[in-house]
């Protein structure tokens, strides 16, 4: 074959860039009915990096499973493949840092937080670095068991000074997040919803937009109101259209940053006499459910209060509906346990 | 400065050091006396740093891995004009920014924050990938302990570094061959040092990490090969320059007494003259 010959085959052979490769895993959760976009958050960091040259992206051999391919193939002077190395891709990122750069750093939200957190605490969060870490297969997104399943992320990260964490629930949120986490002067941690992500909130409220640092109401409600993140606010926004043709109406607050809490919004919302309801992608034990507690608490503010989360357990492996069946995570399991606490 | 110039430092150094770990009651000794003729020849020959301007972008960037031993960094950067030599007496103290590891938010001319052994050098990768990133000049140097290699963090950064080409970046390894417990070789004998890093992609030279004339050589610009990071094997003697120190596994983290500390410091007054 001759070289013009290869190149025509390779040529024919390239995908267009709007259908290249993504896990199609988060889409196999979301409910059917919702659009899906591809790989926000890769095609969101490469918008960003042509205005802002900044941006610097690493990842520990997993860009395709980060969505971060996208920005490597669009800006492969400003991409590092680190290889299988959690602690030096956190520590390179702080080292960019440290010289100007707003780096993002890919890897499983399993690597960073059990792997790779005194590089993280001591390189990053101690000098307060605008490292971005941004890590796929949070909570239970993966039915490989719990070698890959954060289940406990949330919590191991939410003690750590200086540290934001934002646990996004559908498409427009990882896309706005992106800037918003770049802007922000300080380090960021992101649970990733990564290949095709359902588009759920402007479903339901069409002028929304991601805001760091701030929950918002994404459906009223006179009965319930479930605090949620992450992909359970899809969960709840679907049991409220459920729930609403029984009769009980649930009120959905999304609150996508973990850290620092909303906590005006989340009082005012708390202090109306409605049984409350948390819902995250992860374990009961140190995640959004306790730190609404505390805060509730804190404050004097004691409305009844029920957790939907996942158990303090090692998961089994296994088809991800199932296992959101299992563990009270699907749609089904949300409506079933509000129902049981009313 | 001569290399007679930069003997006649190193001693000062010594002994504001010891002094300052005596009077605070402690202190890291053992590694600061094998690493000072290091920093000594960094400081005042190698480093292009300006106490003025202390974030001078175009700077050479400095990180000491072997945080432990702050108080010889401490004592440099006062001898070079970043911080007041007064302030040296504070080491340790309530309230004083000099504390028993570097913090960059505090001191100025640190670099980066140390205490973990095994950060530095990943830290330092991102900072010469980010010269390269950018076309600048300047040059990133990394001290580290040898018992600090066993660390795995440190391998993860010698790779990236060759997988980067960064010829910018120069390690050089305070082999003493003691760590805070027990010999090297009684713990986990990584020695040899050299033919691993070679074995990495390095361009590596193993000196007399006390011979003022082989530091500035092995660090002079004629020894980079372009493509591959620069590794420098010092070997050296944990409490160098005190003989009842010296080799002594005992004085990692020991404070003399009264007695101990006019022996050491006649000892180094004597090779002051």
């Amino acid at each position: 074959m001759t070289a013009a010959a290869r190149a025509r085959r390779y040529e024919a052979r390239k995908v267009p860039e709007t259908r290249q490769a993504t896990s199609a895993m988060i889409a196999s959760l979301a409910a059917e009915g919702y659009d899906a976009a591809p790989a926000p958050f890769g095609h969101a960091l490469s918008d960003l990096a042509n205005t802002d040259e900044r941006i610097v992206g690493l990842s520990a051999d997993l860009s395709k499973y980060t969505d971060l391919h996208i920005f490597a193939q669009k800006h492969p002077d400003r991409f590092y493949q680190m290889g299988m190395a959690e602690q030096v891709l956190m520590s390179a990122a702080a080292g960019l840092a440290h010289e100007g750069f707003i780096p993002f750093a890919t890897t499983y939200a399993v690597f960073a937080s059990r792997r790779a957190y005194d590089f993280i605490c001591m390189a990053i969060a101690e000098e307060n670095l605008p490292v971005k870490i941004v890590c796929a297969l949070p909570g239970l997104t993966t039915g490989y068991g719990p070698s890959h399943q954060a289940t406990e992320d949330l919590a191991i990260f939410r003690g750590m000074p200086n540290l934001v964490i934002v646990d996004p629930c559908d498409a427009v949120d990882v896309a706005q997040m992106v800037p918003e986490m770049a802007a922000h002067d300080g380090p960021v941690y992101a649970r990733l919803l990564r290949g095709n992500v359902p588009s759920v909130l402007r479903r339901h409220k069409p002028d929304y937009r991601f805001r760091l640092g701030k929950a918002q109401m994404i459906r009223e409600g006179a009965d319930v109101l479930v605090v949620s993140s992450g992909l359970m606010t899809m969960r709840a926004l679907d049991a409220a259209t459920e729930l609403a043709r029984d009769g009980i109406e649930v009120a959905v607050l999304h609150s996508p940053t973990i850290k620092p809490l909303d906590r005006d919004t989340i009082l005012a919302e708390a202090g109306k006499g409605r049984l409350l309801v948390t819902a995250e992608n992860h374990t009961v034990i140190g995640g959004l459910g306790e730190a609404v507690a505390a805060t509730l608490l804190r404050a004097g503010v004691t409305p009844t209060f029920r957790q939907i989360g996942l158990p303090d357990a090692f998961l089994e492996a296994g088809a991800l509906p199932t296992l959101h069946d299992m563990y009270g995570l699907s749609t089904k399991a949300v409506i079933a346990q509000i129902k049981g606490w009313l | 400065m001569t290399p007679q110039d930069l003997r006649a430092m190193a001693n000062r150094i010594r002994r504001r050091d010891l002094q300052a770990v005596y009077e605070a009651g402690a202190g890291h000794i053992g590694g600061e006396m094998s690493v000072i003729d290091i920093l000594t020849a960094l400081y005042f020959d190698v480093l292009n740093v300006d106490p003025g301007n202390p974030l001078d972008p175009d700077r050479d960037r400095f990180v000491l891995s072997k945080g432990h031993t702050a108080c010889a960094l401490y004592v440099t950067l006062a001898e070079k004009g970043f911080i007041p030599k007064e302030e040296i007496s504070t080491f340790l103290k309530p309230h004083s920014r000099l504390n028993g590891h570097p913090n960059r938010t505090k001191v100025p001319g640190v670099e980066t924050n140390t205490g973990p052994l095994g950060h530095g050098l990943p830290v330092a990768v991102g900072m010469a990938a980010a010269a390269k990133l950018s076309n600048a000049a300047w040059q990133t140097y990394v001290v580290t302990g040898d018992g600090e290699m066993q660390e795995g963090s440190n391998w993860e950064a010698i790779m990236a570094a060759k997988q980067f080409k960064l010829d910018n970046l120069t390690l050089i390894i305070d082999h003493n061959r003691l760590q805070q417990g027990a010999k090297l070789a009684e713990t986990n004998d990584i020695a040899p040092i050299a033919p691993k890093l070679e074995a990495f992609g390095w361009a590596v030279q193993e000196i007399d990490g006390h011979d003022m004339d082989q530091i500035l050589k092995a660090l002079s610009p004629e020894t980079v090969v372009p493509g591959k990071p620069r590794g420098i094997i010092a070997h050296t003697h944990k409490g160098n320059g005190i003989s009842f120190m010296s080799d002594n596994v005992a004085w990692h983290h020991k404070v003399p007494n009264a007695e101990q500390y006019k022996q050491a410091m006649a000892e180094l007054e004597e090779a002051a003259q």
